[in-house]
């Protein structure tokens, strides 16, 4: 990736909901091939599984503890153009408005899912674009929906 | 003043939603202020939806602490040095 590449942050919530995983990874691949550099954030479980889950780092690249990154956001050390918070519980909703509140020039988009998704998704009122699904184990749904919002789709 | 996670905290709420964090301070506490995401409180920068409610009592600080995987939890700690950096933002009920 360029040292010119645009900046990205995947904000990740606790990863209890396996939908989170692959749609982080999918988000990777895609961002990165339209010329992304994206970072991670989240608790470190959910860093451990994706670096697990690319051992040849074909998608991963630097990846930062939540709250250390919420630091470096208010502190204005980083200031990504695009974030994409994963949220699928009131925690993740409130780290959700929290980077949305710290970076209110980027485009922002908010993936709401889990069994609650409906509900939480109308407590979300700060500005983004909102993907939303009651998923849980299946992403299909979501993958669409994020396709259409980045146009990647067919 | 220290790490949040160093000092002697208790426990008011546990695994509760922002909101339910924000209603019991704006309730019980006797004075209380709103901060922004991202100020910085015992050496952390609060997480939350604005506004986040922040409460005093005397030189006890109660404050919400949200973890991804547990939720809000709403914390209180005695500190003068935080108490009177807060008591500008103060209102009273």
């Amino acid at each position: 990736m360029s040292s010119d590449a645009r900046e990205a942050l995947l904000l990740l919530g606790c990863p209890e909901v396996p939908v989170q995983q692959a749609l982080a990874l999918y988000l990777l691949g895609r961002l990165r091939a339209a010329g992304y550099a994206v970072t991670c954030a989240g608790n470190p479980a959910v860093l451990q599984l994706l670096r697990v889950s690319d051992p040849d780092r074909h998608y991963i690249g630097p990846a930062v503890e939540i709250e250390r990154c919420i630091g470096e956001l208010a502190e204005g050390k980083r200031t990504p153009e695009l974030c994409v918070a994963f949220a699928h519980s009131d925690a993740g909703l409130t780290f959700g408005a929290t980077a949305r509140y710290l970076l209110p020039e980027a485009r922002f988009v908010l993936l709401v899912f889990g069994r609650e998704a409906e509900a939480l998704a109308e407590q979300a009122t700060f500005p983004c674009e909102k993907v939303v699904d009651v998923a849980v184990h299946n992403p299909t749904k979501l993958k669409r929906r994020i396709d259409e919002v980045f146009a990647w789709a067919a | 003043m220290g790490c949040v996670e160093d000092m002697p905290y208790e426990v008011i709420l546990s695994k509760a939603s922002f909101a339910e964090c924000r209603e019991y301070v704006e309730k019980h506490c006797p004075r209380y202020c709103y901060v922004e995401p991202g100020f910085k409180l015992f050496e952390k920068h609060i997480i939350g939806v604005p506004p986040i409610a922040i409460g005093l009592d005397g030189d006890v600080v109660i404050f919400p602490f949200t973890k991804p995987c547990y939720g809000t939890f709403l914390l209180r700690i005695e500190d003068a040095g935080e108490a009177a950096r807060l008591t500008p933002r103060l209102k009273r009920r």
